[in-house]
């Protein structure tokens, strides 16, 4: 069991990062012709520097717009950030002091978690504009989200596996040193969910993670007539300078 | 015979139509989803003529669908934004209740990011591992004949006002995917006569209206009569002048239309006192620029270029553009890349300057006295441009495109009222006549789409009974005085910012120092 998994999971990264990698390449190597910031926006790179993080971090522009959305929006995706940071102390040895001092709060992360994915999921399902909007592949990735949620809490609270093992399995991933993993059908969901999750990440709308960083309504900074943008177009410019 | 055919001219300018004109209630409320209501509104197809002066092929052509696709493609390599945005949506409704034209006709298709979706989920079926694999699952469809009427029906539904790009958590600027359409449209021959007739217009003469020099000299030697008459002043308004510091570019609905028009001699005033000369170009007169409409870089570009070469003909120091919307979008935003360096103009002066700009700084200089008391018949809103608020910015601070207008606003009249808060500033709607469809064809859709903006003046009126709102763009101006009538106001209700100075407007016997005879 311990060598499939680990495969599986070897398998998983490769293709998220080299996914992602080769997304990301794409979206720093096109050309964005026009200066099109949503304005108004900060003129300054230090001011867009803020904007970026107030969307990051506060889901700004969502703010504004949804209520409701934000609240479990934000819920979902802080609860999953902070599960990651608690995580962490399967894969650091010893385990680092403020991944330790987190730990406590995994559970709440993970119910904060359910929380906004099944938020988000009846607003899917009751609001008739959102309704209208969504795709097969909406639904199902809240509820793969749930799934991977659900089985981590239960595993918590439930089905208790044998953390030592589970630790040793996950620093042998880093060292390449494969080892077993632990019995649990919990556990064994909870990672090939979150494999295939990692595997469709770079080819469906979970790009929104990167492509934030790329949108040039949020990210250009709003100087166009003080600083001549030329955008890298590929197109002739105009001119006799340009 | 003769009675058939007046009856028939008759229906044609009438409402193409007939339809409900929404009901204003108390406050703005979310419609539930009607869908297809507006799947009958179509703008008409531009003609072979039209097409081909823009170098679009004539009528759709054989092999539309693949040259379609590839167009798709190349759009998408050739702009981070159109990719980023049609890759990142995550379908979270967010901007599903933004659209004036949602709101207005409860059809789902326009809601923002169903439109996106008319376009994504062709982009997904050919250029995505997902779309090409599971198309039922994410949605992706082949591009078929009804989708490519969809594009026709649904993306000459949008204004590209970027309400929606406000609030999407990805700044998805659902304008960006609009115009990505209309170029793919006209890239297979299906275009929009309005826009494209319109473009050709403005290649050959240089302005929208297909107004030559001569008509224009004559209506701007007009202009000057009329307002001598008026005041008693001579107020020039020059054309072609040589060596004039600035250069004017205005759109040409000021020389005809009410109530641009009033702007215009707004404008002339604003010069004429603080001593400025400037100019009006043949060549360059035309502020708007609608390549932008269409997606068109090529023809964006041709049409900016012309400012520059009349820059560089007259020889010039400055570019000051008038009350326009979307021009001042293209002017702001894209003119520095387009048709710049601008290296060549005075560099204390940014280029271009918005009218508004200037007269601001005239105020603020003591170069201009305005008397208030001149508009006290006025109760004044201010309705806030789509472009101008979410495309641009006047002065040097963010949000200068807020301010500045309502300071020159409360300098020149004494009762200035804001509309509801969530209805102004960045969260502004739309007229419903931008971005290309300030048509006839159109009208319905107009008419619904203006109801938000309705809905807002009915509010600030009921609590301190407005009398005019003023605008700062040529679109805003026509749709307003063509919607207002529909809605119980009056059309004359609108005005340009302009007007209220020119009228407010206290002239002296010495004008600046710095005034320049011809
Ligand atoms: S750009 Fe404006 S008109 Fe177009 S979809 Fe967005 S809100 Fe509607
Ligand atoms: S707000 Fe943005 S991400 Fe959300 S549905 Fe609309 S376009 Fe998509």
């Amino acid at each position: 069991m311990g060598v499939v998994a680990s495969l599986v999971i070897y398998l998983a990264v490769a293709v998220f990062l080299i996914g992602v990698g080769r997304k990301v390449y794409r979206y720093a190597s096109t050309p964005a012709p026009l200066k099109i910031p949503t304005t108004p926006a900060p003129v300054t790179r230090t001011g867009v520097v803020f904007r970026m993080a107030r969307e990051v971090v506060f889901f700004e522009s969502l703010f504004k717009a949804s209520l409701w959305t934000w609240v479990f929006g934000w819920l979902f995706h802080a609860g999953l950030f902070l599960t990651l940071l608690t995580h962490l102390r399967y894969f650091t040895q010893p385990v680092w002091g403020w991944v330790a001092w987190l730990a406590p709060l995994g559970p709440y992360a993970g119910m904060a978690m359910v929380i906004g994915l099944a938020g988000l999921l009846v607003r899917r399902l009751c609001v008739d504009r959102v309704r209208y909007i969504s795709a097969p592949s909406d639904y199902l990735m809240l509820v793969f989200l749930l799934l991977i949620a659900g089985s981590g809490l239960t595993m918590r609270f439930y089905f208790h596996i044998d953390i030592v093992a589970l630790k040793q399995f996950a620093l042998g991933l880093l060292s390449f040193d494969l080892q077993s993993l632990p019995g649990g059908f919990a556990l064994w969901l909870h990672l090939f969910l979150v494999s295939v999750l990692l595997i469709i990440f770079p080819f469906s709308k979970l790009l929104h993670a990167p492509g934030l960083f790329f949108s040039p309504s949020r990210y250009q900074v709003d100087n166009p007539r003080e600083k001549r943008h030329a955008g890298g177009s590929r197109r002739q410019s105009g001119g006799s300078g340009g | 015979m003769q009675a058939a055919v007046v009856d028939k001219a008759v229906a044609a300018v009438a409402k193409p139509k007939d339809f409900d004109v929404p009901v204003l209630g108390d406050y703005l409320q979310v419609p539930s989803l009607a869908p297809g209501s507006m799947a009958h509104s179509k703008p008409f197809e531009a003609k072979p003529v039209h097409q081909e002066k823009l170098g679009f092929p004539g009528e759709l052509i054989d092999n539309w669908q693949e040259v379609a696709v590839a167009k798709l493609g190349d759009l998408v390599k050739s702009s981070r934004g159109l990719q980023v945005y049609l890759d990142s949506c995550v379908k979270c409704g967010a901007c599903t209740d933004k659209c004036h034209y949602f709101l207005g006709t409860a059809d789902p298709k326009n809601m923002p990011v169903a439109r996106q979706d008319l376009l994504r989920k062709v982009y997904r079926r050919y250029y995505t591992v997902a779309g090409k694999y599971l198309p039922k699952l994410v949605g992706a469809e082949d591009l078929t004949e009804e989708v490519l009427d969809d594009w026709y029906t649904y993306y000459h539904q949008c204004s590209q006002c970027r309400r929606c790009s406000v609030y999407c958590p990805y700044g998805i600027d659902t304008a960006e995917v609009s115009m990505a359409a209309r170029e793919i449209m006209d890239t297979v021959g299906k275009g929009q006569k309005y826009c494209n007739e319109i473009i050709g217009k403005v290649h050959k003469l240089g302005n929208n209206l297909g107004l030559p020099e001569p008509a224009l000299a004559d209506t701007l030697e007009g202009l000057e009569e009329d307002v001598e008459e008026e005041i008693g002043i001579d107020v020039k308004f020059p054309l072609d002048v040589k060596g004039a510091d600035v250069l004017l570019v205005t759109p040409s609905a000021d020389f005809f239309a009410e109530p641009h028009i009033d702007g215009l001699i707004g404008y002339a005033k604003v010069f004429h006192q603080a001593g400025l000369s400037w100019t009006i170009s043949s060549h360059a007169s035309e502020a708007a620029n609608f390549g932008l409409f269409i997606g068109s870089h090529d023809n964006m570009q041709k049409v900016a270029l012309r400012i520059r070469e009349a820059a560089l003909e007259l020889g010039v120091k400055r570019i000051v553009f008038g009350e326009c919307g979307h021009a001042w979008r293209v002017g702001y935003s894209f003119l520095n890349t387009l048709a710049g360096p601008f290296d060549f103009l005075d560099s204390n002066y940014p280029v271009p300057q918005h009218i508004v700009e200037v007269t601001h700084d005239l105020l603020q200089q003591g170069r201009l006295t305005l008397d208030p008391e001149a508009n006290d018949d006025k109760r004044v809103t201010f309705h806030d441009s789509c472009n101008v608020a979410r495309a641009s910015r006047m002065g040097s601070l963010p949000g200068g495109q807020f301010t500045l207008p309502r300071d020159v606003i409360k300098a020149s009249c004494n009762h200035f009222f804001d509309m509801p808060a969530n209805t102004i500033g960045e969260a502004t709607f739309c007229c419903g006549g931008g971005g290309g469809l300030l048509t006839d064809d159109l009208v319905e859709l107009r008419v619904k789409g203006a109801m938000p903006r309705m809905q807002a003046l009915k509010e600030v009126n009921d609590r301190h009974q407005i009398t005019h709102m003023a605008a700062i763009c040529a679109i805003c101006k026509s749709q307003f005085s063509k919607v207002f009538p529909y809605y119980g106001f009056q059309m004359d209700q609108i005005i340009s910012v302009h007007q209220l100075v020119g009228d407010a407007l206290v002239f002296n016997s010495d004008p600046g120092a710095r005034r320049i005879t011809q």
